[in-house]
């Protein structure tokens, strides 16, 4: 039996989770996102997730907008009030309420009793028949539904209409038929809800926590994070979900990248015929001199391999921003994972391996975005960087981007003409500084000196055809030791100490750092002890040894099946692997802080029993 | 297989170019192909035609992919930057570095595996993008370096060295270069020194994509009878359109004394080309006859070569671009990075 929402109870502020169910292609997504928005102007800060389908129309969508004042960005797990507007999802939808918690339906039409749950309380809007009643045009009838249940949510949750009002006013500047018509609307769903419904005992009080962030995808940082770091060709292949990474160096470009004199372009962007031929186009862009990169996904890195192999041996800088899905083909290719990790850092054939660059949030997509770059000239070499749907298509909020106007692009040992003319020793391949890193010159530098030919392997230091197996064993030394310089290059992991001494640690990295900084409260708030680890970049900094090597058990959070972090910190620091227990999430919706605390909680008390035994 | 460096002695009175060259200084090292083999004449071919076009070597960047062909560029230019890439996948590099360097000039260097096999896709997107290059195919219809196996360019019927007979249909480069949009397209052979070196001139020259299929037998593994690759098949099938001559800017006076048999079309970069035509009713600035003709011709069993299109006025991919004059791996941080004030808005647009 559906059951009225109980009055007098004392509301939760600011800490719940509200779900929106709908159907793809409605036109929900943007009064979903309003509903965020309008929030976080209230000052209190929010952690939205977009989980949808990979086809246009029709198929099931959800969006879930965690409101915290408490600022767990991550997903905690768990629904408080589900916004059911997807008859096809219903049940399951209504599975995943917490008990106690609530329903927001379309009650339009009579549902039977039978479909709803005892232990959760129901709140019905008739949002067809209100529609069906204000608007003609069964498109006016669709869109506008999802700004009445805006409306409806901001009686009930005691928003602030203002602040969506204002928001509505600038996304539609210049358009002010649009405005009203959606105010209109907006007003009908509150309304309604003033007159017929009391508020829930959730509820959005205006705070100040949200300070100087801003709300941000990190595909959107990334590709800013590229104009930063002085990228001039790009070029790339659509594939979700990286592909609004390369729209958005597109419009900053637009912006940011043309000559005012000229109206011309500072930069070039292609469109490639496939992966392979974006890579390539960057590796040639890269021979030449130009910081150049590709955004791509999985199966594009798969492409990609034999030309990432190009650039280890043949030593051409590269960035290529990964922004993880899940595997092969179609099926999971709009839900996220994090299972590229091996493919990139051992991407191609022969001895090869990558840096790769791990942000864990939008403001770190920026500054990694614009490192790579650095990186990638002063390594001469393809360096990744490694974000993923959660981070790339969903908006975080994240600390303001920054730029200190005194930092110089970093283009490396790159020997110019007069170095040449001076005499320099010239050898595209020679170690000259003992860390690995051999001075390149770019094409056309000087008529008679520093001109070589680029070849994989095959030569000696002075880049002449060599098939000798000493002048090879001796090349491939080098690049380990320039592998042994990246260590020191690539950022370094960030510790966050346990509140008291502990032999038990966790090490994660990426998206899932949000809900690890919460599940470590839960933890810490069960007496449990972890010392944290979140690592920024591979190869791993010797911090990351140091950490292993002062602590008995470490957690491995990751999200993928392998345990992908686990492998590599097996293979390159040749940790026991039975030191490393694997904490995985890989169902392709972002983990949440109450797996997190679950399972390390779980496998925590499970070493203690064994240990009392 | 070594290295093996080309003596550096000169003779003291070679003659030297307007630039003060000599023609040693186009040479590369000594090539490790078969003795004889065609790619060696289109090396040469390259060498003079740079010689006598005054390029600064160091200002060209040669690149290839994977097989025979794609390992000359080691022979010729050795002072110019070289790129051996991987197998069929030269267009799209080219295209990279021309993006990273407008100044220089690009001469990419394959072979028919490379470019009708593997590569076909980046060889057909980088002609319609209009790259500015010369895009050289040796085009030998076979595949030297594993040793005889058919290439997509053997034509149905022919046999190969072991008496194999090629069933599938053989791709037409020229034909689908002109399909591609390439705006200037030839087709020559490498023992037509005559008429190789004048038409790797003007494809030089000219701005936009520059294709000439160079028909070049493979000595090993192609030139036996029942091929169509040999040099005894083409020279008794060569049916030339016309025969080229180009003039640079510097070489103002030209005496043309053949009034009435030749087409004079000047390109982008003021060169001209004077056309000497052989065949009746051949005009080069017609794509859809271009292709017309060839077909014709195939039919009758002949293989036309000469200059087959070209459009003088042609644009490239930076015009598409719309990139700035100034080459893109020559911007500083003035130019690129737009520092924190534009981040302080863009900051507060997302709040």
């Amino acid at each position: 039996m559906p059951q009225p929402v109980k009055s007098g109870a004392a509301p939760r502020v600011n800490d719940f989770v509200v779900k929106f169910a709908n159907v793809n292609g409605s036109g929900s997504a943007s009064a979903n996102g309003l509903f965020a928005r309008s929030i976080l102007r209230m000052g209190v800060p929010v952690a939205a997730r977009n989980i949808f389908p990979s086809n246009i129309q029709g198929l099931p969508t959800w969006y879930e907008v965690r409101i915290t004042e408490a600022g767990h960005l991550g997903r905690r797990g768990g629904v408080d009030l589900m916004v059911a507007m997807n008859p096809q999802t219903w049940d399951r939808d209504l599975a995943e309420i917490e008990s106690n918690g609530f329903l927001f339906y379309d009650s339009t039409r009579p549902i039977p009793p039978s479909r709803f749950r005892d232990d959760i309380a129901v709140i019905g809007v008739p949002l067809t028949a209100m529609c069906n009643e204000a608007y003609e045009l069964p498109r006016e009838r669709q869109l506008f539904k999802n700004i009445i249940y805006v409306g409806a949510l901001a009686g009930l949750l005691g928003m602030d209409v203002s602040a969506i009002e204002a928001l509505l006013a600038e996304d539609f500047a210049g358009r002010d038929k649009l405005i009203r018509a959606n105010v209109e609307a907006l007003h009908m769903g509150l309304d309604h809800v003033k007159q017929n419904l009391a508020p829930l005992p959730l509820q959005v009080r205006q705070a100040d926590a949200v300070g100087d962030r801003i709300y941000v995808e990190g595909n959107q940082a990334a590709a800013l994070g590229a104009v930063y770091g002085g990228a001039t060709v790009c070029a790339w292949y659509p594939i979700t979900p990286s592909t609004s990474l390369a729209e958005a160096f597109t419009a900053y470009c637009q912006d940011l990248r043309v000559d005012p004199d000229t109206g011309k372009a500072r930069y070039a962007i292609i469109q490639g015929e496939d992966e392979i031929a974006s890579i390539g186009m960057v590796v040639g862009a890269g021979w030449n001199g130009c910081r150049a990169f590709t955004a791509t996904s999985g199966p594009g890195v798969s492409l990609m391999t034999e030309f990432i192999g190009l650039s280890y041996f043949a030593e051409i800088p590269a960035v290529i921003f990964d922004v993880q899905r899940g595997g092969p083909s179609t099926g999971m290719p709009t839900r996220t994972q994090q299972a590229d990790l091996l493919a990139a850092a051992y991407a191609s054939h022969g001895d090869t391996k990558h840096p790769l660059l791990l942000p864990a949030d939008p403001g770190e997509c920026f500054e990694m975005g614009a490192l790579a770059f650095d990186l990638a000239d002063r390594l001469q070499t393809t360096v990744f960087v490694m974000l993923d749907l959660d981070i790339g298509m969903n908006e975080w909020l994240t600390k303001p981007f920054a730029w200190d106007d005194s930092r110089k692009l970093d283009r490396g040992k790159v020997m110019t003409a007069e170095e040449l003319e001076a005499g320099a020793d010239f050898g595209r391949y020679k170690e000259v500084d003992g860390d690995g890193i051999p001075f390149r010159t770019y094409p056309g530098t000087h008529p008679t000196k520093g001109g070589y030919f680029t070849r994989g392997t095959s030569r000696n230091p002075y880049a002449r055809y060599s098939e000798e197996g000493a002048v090879y064993v001796d090349n491939m030394q080098r690049l380990l030791r320039k592998f042994e310089t990246a260590k020191t290059l690539v950022p370094a992991p960030v510790l966050k100490p346990a509140k008291g001494k502990t032999k038990d640690g966790v090490i994660y990295f990426g998206s899932t750092s949000v809900a690890m900084d919460e599940a470590l409260e839960i933890l810490e708030a069960q007496g449990r002890r972890l010392d944290a680890l979140r690592v920024r970049g591979f190869p791993f900094a010797h911090a990351v040894d140091e950490f292993i090597a002062s602590h008995d058990r470490l957690f491995v959070v990751e999200q993928n099946r392998d345990g992908q972090l686990r492998t590599l910190l097996m293979t390159e620091i040749g940790v026991d692997p039975s030191k490393l227990v694997p904490v995985l999430h890989y169902d392709g919706t972002p983990i949440t802080a109450r797996f997190i605390a679950g399972e390390i909680g779980q496998l925590l008390s499970l070493g203690q029993i064994e240990a009392a035994e | 297989m070594t290295y093996i460096l080309k003596p550096q002695l000169h003779h003291p009175k070679l003659p030297t170019n307007g630039l003060g060259y000599t023609r040693r200084d186009y040479e590369g090292s000594v090539s490790t192909l078969c003795a004889g083999c065609g790619h060696d004449s289109i090396s040469a071919a390259i060498i003079q035609a740079c010689f006598e076009l005054e390029l600064p070597p160091h200002r060209v960047a040669k690149l290839s992919g994977i097989g025979c062909s794609s390992k000359t560029p080691d022979y010729f230019l050795g002072n110019s930057h070289g790129f051996n890439t991987v197998h069929g996948r030269m267009p799209s590099v080219l295209t990279g570095a021309n993006l990273a360097n407008r100044e220089l000039i690009y001469l990419g260097v394959s072979g028919d595996g490379d470019s009708a096999s593997i590569g076909l896709g980046q060889f057909a997107h980088a002609i319609r993008r209009g790259v500015n290059m010369l895009y050289i195919v040796e085009n030998n219809g076979v595949y030297g370096l594993t040793k005889g196996q058919f290439s997509a360019t053997s034509d149905k019927g022919s046999k190969s060295k072991r008496g194999v007979v090629n069933h599938d249909a053989g791709i037409d480069m020229v034909s689908l270069a002109l399909q591609m949009g390439a705006t200037f397209v030839a087709r020559s052979f490498s023992g037509d020194k005559a008429q190789l070196v004048p038409l790797i001139k003007a494809g030089l020259a000219h701005k936009g994509a520059a294709f000439i299929d160079c028909i070049s037998p493979c000595v090993q593994f192609n030139n036996h009878p029942g091929s169509t690759k040999s040099f005894d098949y083409v020279r008794e099938h060569n049916e030339a359109v016309n025969r080229l001559d180009v003039i640079t800017p510097r070489d103002p006076i030209h005496v043309d004394y053949k009034p009435g048999e030749t087409v004079r079309v000047q390109q982008h970069d003021g060169s001209i080309l004077s056309l000497h035509k052989l065949a009746e009713l051949y005009n080069p600035n017609n794509r859809a006859q271009a292709l017309g003709y060839l077909q014709a011709r195939q039919a009758r069993g002949q293989i036309v070569t000469g200059l087959l299109f070209v459009d003088p006025d042609a644009g490239d991919l930076h015009d598409s671009v719309g990139t700035v004059d100034t080459p893109l791996n020559q911007l500083g941080e003035a130019e690129l990075v737009p520092g924190q004030a534009a981040l302080a808005a863009i900051n507060a647009s997302l709040r």
